[in-house]
């Protein structure tokens, strides 16, 4: 119990003395899964929106696949993704690997699917006739995607923050990607595996709450948006 | 005779490999108000869509002012000349005013343009008390309100309605409709509107057109649809249950003797002895009487009542005089005549009565 205390005790002292190191790897977490999860937002967005409008062959097929996507484990991607990147892999030229990049594509690839499946779901879920209604009401294809967009934006907003959550709070692709270098890919969730290795709990408590706070803070930010927009 | 506005010809519709739809010729003109009436999967909600331009892969042509209507790029300048209501409101998760002003932003209208087209809209419907509240707190009467003025702010020259009537409540559907019939005949729209309701066809529109299986049954004016259907089927759907075969046995003087199973039927009208034939007799045709009525009518059954079904400010009766006899009569009358199962009763109508559906063959 002392320990978990000592964790939290820890915590605040870091956060009120805003200890430049924490402040940096709680940024650069913030940052790395921010932009995968706006990355991922785009794609995923779009995606959802154009398998639930469009019928194809094929595509019960690729839903089956968006929706196992939604379950891929972090280090199957960090494996991937460190293959595709290597030296002497297919992109090794970009020259990404351990960095900030790198961690963003893994994140993106671990988040899109999510948000996708998530999309997809939501605009399923739109009565099947209010297509045609927005059509009759004299909108263009691309209005009538907008509105139907518009009208699921209470799940798709859903969508973000289960991809936000899926990757910020994912570990095993950003230490394989990212390598977890101090001041350069350290983020919170690597760092925090660095210091329960290394013994110091009550660091490495102090970071998950900050990881915790992090994660709610934007949760919260998001819910706020979605719950005021519903009313 | 001026041209049409909106045009069917040889309209096609397959779903899953069988015809949904199968229109041959079918117009409208400018201002008319017209129901479409038939059971479930009749097509009718298939025809509305159609004329939209919002079914794929349907073969034929829908013109609208001579311009042809159809899925795909452009399609949406035609349909901002109509406006298309479901049975379901569909409103969005927004306030009452965005949703009635949803039609005239998609137009790219001026804020001001807006919000004139609003404020005429909600007060033909009588919903500007409404207009800061959400969507999704309406009751069923008002959001159908609501889905009928955001059809009609945009103004449009054809209304299309699709069972518009049929959620809401006995009181609502009545003074709904009753708004909606001045406002459409006020502007001179040209209205369409499916429904199963007999009752609310023959209420509001000029011309019925009937529909089954995919295809038009009948098409006339309310009159000619109840009183002469054009087969066993509008008869039935409008109402009839007096539906017989038989045989003409005799035939002069313009009345013929139709010889049914348990009696003989005097209808008007000449066919050759031996043809056989189904007839009907519509149920407001069909006097009941205590004793002997001084009626001129030629057919005159004694029968037994065998049940009595209400059915709002009339009763059915059905009298058994050999073959069954459907009549309508005023819940007074029931009361005064003291009619009731088991009870003895004249049923009496006249040849002219008696429509003939259609000649079988001839022996």
């Amino acid at each position: 119990m002392d320990l978990i205390l000592d964790g939290i005790i820890e915590a605040f002292r870091l956060i009120v003395t805003g200890d430049p190191e924490v402040r940096d790897i709680t940024l650069l977490s913030l940052r790395i899964s921010g932009s995968a999860t706006l990355i991922s937002t785009c794609i995923g967005v779009s995606a959802g929106t154009a398998v639930a409008l469009t019928r194809f062959p094929g595509r019960r097929f690729l839903i089956s696949v968006i929706n196992t996507g939604m379950g891929l484990p972090p280090v199957v991607v960090g494996l991937f993704v460190t293959i595709f990147i290597w030296r002497s892999g297919p992109l090794g030229s970009l020259g990404l690997l351990y960095t900030p990049a790198a961690m963003v594509v893994a994140q993106t690839v671990i988040a899109a699917p999510i948000i996708t499946g998530v999309t997809l779901a939501a605009m399923q879920r739109l009565p099947g006739k209010l297509r045609l209604q927005i059509l009759a009401l004299g909108a263009t294809r691309r209005q009538m995607v907008w509105l139907l967009m518009k009208e699921a934006r209470l799940p798709l907003l859903t969508a973000v923050m289960a991809g936000f959550g899926g990757v910020i709070s994912e570990i095993g692709a950003s230490i394989m990607v990212g390598g977890n270098i101090r001041g350069y890919t350290r983020v919170l969730t690597t760092a925090t595996v660095m210091e329960t290795g290394r013994g110091n709990f009550a660091v490495a408590i102090a970071l998950g709450v900050i990881l915790l706070i992090l994660a709610f803070t934007v949760n919260y930010i998001l819910t706020a948006i979605q719950q005021g927009r519903g009313r | 005779m001026s041209r049409p506005v909106l045009e069917i010809r040889k309209l096609a519709v397959t779903r899953n490999g069988m015809p949904a739809l199968d229109v041959p010729d079918l117009s409208f003109a400018g201002g008319e108000i017209c129901a479409l009436i038939g059971p479930n999967g009749a097509g009718k909600t298939t025809l509305l869509l159609s004329l939209m331009g919002l079914v794929k892969g349907a073969a034929g042509e829908v013109l609208y002012r001579g311009e042809r209507v159809e899925p795909g790029r452009g399609a949406a300048a035609l349909r901002r000349r109509m406006s298309l209501v479901f049975q379901e409101p569909l409103l969005f998760s927004a306030s009452v005013y965005s949703n009635i002003a949803s039609g005239l932003r998609l137009r790219g209208m001026a804020r001001g343009q807006v919000r004139e087209g609003v404020e005429r809209a909600m007060d033909l419907l009588g919903i500007a008390h409404l207009a800061r509240r959400r969507a999704q707190a309406l009751s069923g009467g008002e959001a159908q309100r609501v889905n009928l003025a955001r059809a009609l702010a945009v103004e449009p020259e054809v209304l299309l309605m699709d069972e518009p009537f049929s959620s809401l409540d006995a009181p609502s559907r009545e003074t709904l409709i009753a708004d909606l019939e001045r406002i459409i005949r006020r502007r001179g729209i040209t209205a369409l509107f499916a429904t199963h309701d007999r009752g609310e066809a023959i209420r509001l529109a000029a011309r019925i057109v009937v529909m089954n299986r995919g295809v038009v049954a009948q098409d006339g004016d309310p009159n000619t649809i109840t009183q002469y259907p054009a087969d066993e089927f509008v008869a039935s759907f409008m109402g009839t249950e007096t539906i017989l075969a038989g045989t003409v046995t005799a035939s002069s003087g313009g009345v013929m003797t139709i010889s049914v199973d348990g009696g003989a039927v005097e209808a008007a009208g000449t066919a050759d002895a031996g043809t056989a034939v189904t007839f009907c007799v519509h149920p407001e045709n069909i006097v009941l009487s205590d004793g002997v009525p001084g009626t001129s009518a030629r057919n005159l059954f004694r029968g037994r009542v065998e049940r009595v079904v209400p059915m709002g400010l009339f009763r059915k009766v059905y009298v058994r005089c050999g073959f069954m006899l459907v009549a309508y009569v005023t819940g007074q009358s029931i009361e005064s005549m003291g009619i009731r199962e088991g009870k003895e009763i004249t049923a009496s109508f006249k040849a002219t009565a008696v429509h003939v559906i259609k000649v079988v063959d001839k022996k």
